[in-house]
């Protein structure tokens, strides 16, 4: 029984260490591949822009085989931290930078509106931006002076820090705070969800989720749509930026430019987003770098 | 194997298991000096008035006040124990004094699969079918207190009913069979004598239930609207302290994150409270 018993255990930490053994000798298999120029970038920030990184993301390294790009979330408010530390190469932003944010290398790769949502059945069609904000500052509560409806409104916003939030808080509000009684949500799809189904609601979200669901307000007259803000005539929109703590080089700059280029501001757009060259203009960032292929 | 090899075996096991036990033990100790750490010097330096007794709460424009939330988690626990206490408590009644072995073997395992059901779903179906429900029907966003407390009523039924049907399970027979030889009903017998004597167990289990709907936090951040008021009536849209942390967690840095990490302090002396009321009851249980 006990030399059974010895022998067993044996056998197990045999198996133990073979497996131990096992593991290591796999993870040098991987590592011929580093010498050959195996490298990785690591994004951080914005959920907001998170997706569409994921998605230049994986175009990316189908394109370059012998490069990871790890997309991570966190916030806004994260993603600058994680460009000025350094923990990310690129850091990602869904509002603008606030004054003693700045000193970082920013880099934007597109635009996405903003859009006021209100449920289908709501007659409301236009809201000039005072309207709005006394309507999110909590001085006007009922309907009644803007529909004729005489109901509550169910303001919903977003929770603080959050990039959408920052950018509704600077364009729309200016120096007042949003009334601490509106509804918080978490989520662009959470404050869509909650309009589509309460008629007296009303919400913000990115320009691009807008659907069927719900009905997109005009604001000073310009119904929002990629066109209006493309032409500059609807000004409630926000930067999508990648940060760096010094100009790019390197990996981050490359992936960068391929952001940047015809076939990444492609894929950004079919996802509903603007391009950013239409409204900041042909950055010259990657000017060298696309000569320099162009020689290759 | 020598008397001595078992003897030493023995003592192995016993330790072994002696350090497992104390890991339980550990990490609480661990959680709640992480909690400690990175909350306390926030409250230091905002003040313990401004944090507590504040309303205003604007983290990232340096206002850090989570009275609303206190009062908001205060009453959606009440209001959980109004919906659920009485239903649970019935309940367990009927399945300890009243129902046939048969009935209990279909009702016990369906109360258990209500405690299974994550929270995530009781709170889509709170917003998907109570939340447009109260709202046509009661008025307000429909996304509130009430309806909070409903969902949460329902969620804390698997745990009042679990411990009051043990306390009235462990009411000796010799109770009952006194009270029935006095001529007395079985309604009578039960809320005369079982439930006096199962008295302690039945608030441990009320009061256990309420630690439940303080910690609960995915169906609230779903179904309460968030707002961060103090509600002025059961419509009104509330925010609890577990919701608060949760749904800034993602983007808070510095202070702002200490704060919630504060809320989190504040929230651990509430369940600690809970439980000690509830142990207190429990032991007075003992002594009888």
């Amino acid at each position: 029984m006990n030399a059974t018993g010895r022998k067993r255990i044996g056998l197990w930490s045999l198996l133990v260490v073979l497996t131990v053994l096992f593991g290591c000798g796999r993870k040098d298999e991987s590592t011929p591949k580093k010498k050959g120029g195996y490298a990785s970038i690591i994004i951080a920030g914005s959920t907001s822009v998170q997706p569409f990184a994921e998605k230049l993301a994986e175009i990316y390294m189908v394109k370059n085989p012998n490069t990871v790009v790890n997309v991570q979330g966190g916030g806004s408010t994260a993603g600058i931290r994680a460009a000025q530390t350094g923990i990310a190469n690129i850091g990602t932003s869904s509002r603008n930078l606030h004054p003693e944010e700045k000193g970082l290398f920013e880099i934007p790769i597109a635009f996405d509106g903003i859009a006021v949502i209100v449920n289908p059945k709501n007659s409301l069609r236009n809201l000039s931006t005072e309207t709005l904000r006394a309507i999110y500052a909590g001085k006007i509560l009922s309907w009644e002076t803007l529909t004729g409806v005489k109901h509550r409104i169910t303001t919903i916003t977003r929770e603080e820090g959050s990039g959408t939030r920052g950018a509704f808080e600077e364009l729309v509000m200016e120096k007042l705070e949003i009334d601490p009684g509106c509804i918080v949500q978490d989520s662009n799809g959470a404050v869509r969800e909650l309009v589509a189904t309460d008629p007296y609601a009303i919400g913000y979200i990115s320009l691009g989720l807008v659907n069927k669901q719900v009905r997109a307000v005009a604001l000073d007259g310009v119904a929002p749509s990629v066109k209006a803000v493309k032409e500059k005539r609807y000004r409630f929109f926000r930067p999508f930026l990648f940060l760096t703590r010094k100009k790019p080089a390197g990996l981050p700059l490359h992936f960068i430019c391929f952001v940047l280029s015809d076939e990444g501001q492609r894929i950004l757009a079919k996802e509903g987003l603007i391009p950013a060259s239409i409204i900041h203009g042909e950055s010259d960032l990657c000017r060298q770098q696309t000569s320099k292929e162009k020689k290759n | 194997m020598s008397a001595a090899d078992i003897k030493r075996k023995e003592k192995l096991i016993q330790r072994i298991f002696l350090v497992v036990a104390f890991s339980s033990l550990f990490s609480l100790f661990l959680i709640a000096l992480f909690i400690f750490v990175e909350g306390l010097p926030m409250i230091w330096k905002v003040g313990l008035k401004d944090f507590l007794l504040s309303t205003r709460w604007s983290p990232t424009k340096g206002h850090f006040g989570i009275f609303a939330m206190i009062v908001s988690s205060f009453w959606v626990t009440i209001g959980a124990l109004l919906f659920g206490g009485p239903l649970g408590l019935m309940c367990s009644i009927f399945l300890v004094e009243f129902s046939s072995a048969r009935m209990r073997a279909v009702i016990k395992p369906a109360l258990e699969l209500l405690a299974g059901i994550p929270s995530v779903v009781y709170g889509f179906l709170g917003v998907v079918y109570l939340v447009p429900l109260v709202r046509d029907y009661l008025g307000g966003p429909g996304l509130s207190l009430l309806t909070s407390c409903i969902i949460l009523g329902i969620m804390i039924l698997p745990t009042v009913i679990s411990i009051s049907v043990d306390s009235l399970v462990a009411v000796p027979d010799s109770y009952r069979e006194a009270a029935f030889s006095l001529g007395a009903t079985r309604w009578q017998t039960t809320h005369m004598v079982t439930l006096h004597a199962a008295k302690s167990g039945i608030i441990t289990a009320l009061v256990l239930g309420m630690g439940r709907a303080v910690g609960e936090t995915m169906a609230v951040i779903m179904i309460a609207g968030n707002a961060l008021k103090i509600p002025l009536s059961p419509l009104d849209p509330i925010r609890t302290l577990t919701s608060n942390i949760a749904l800034e967690m993602g983007y808070a840095s510095g202070l702002h994150r200490q704060a919630l990490f504060a809320t989190g302090i504040v929230l651990f002396f509430f369940v600690m409270a809970l439980n000690m009321i509830a142990t207190l009851f429990a032991r007075r249980k003992v002594l009888k």
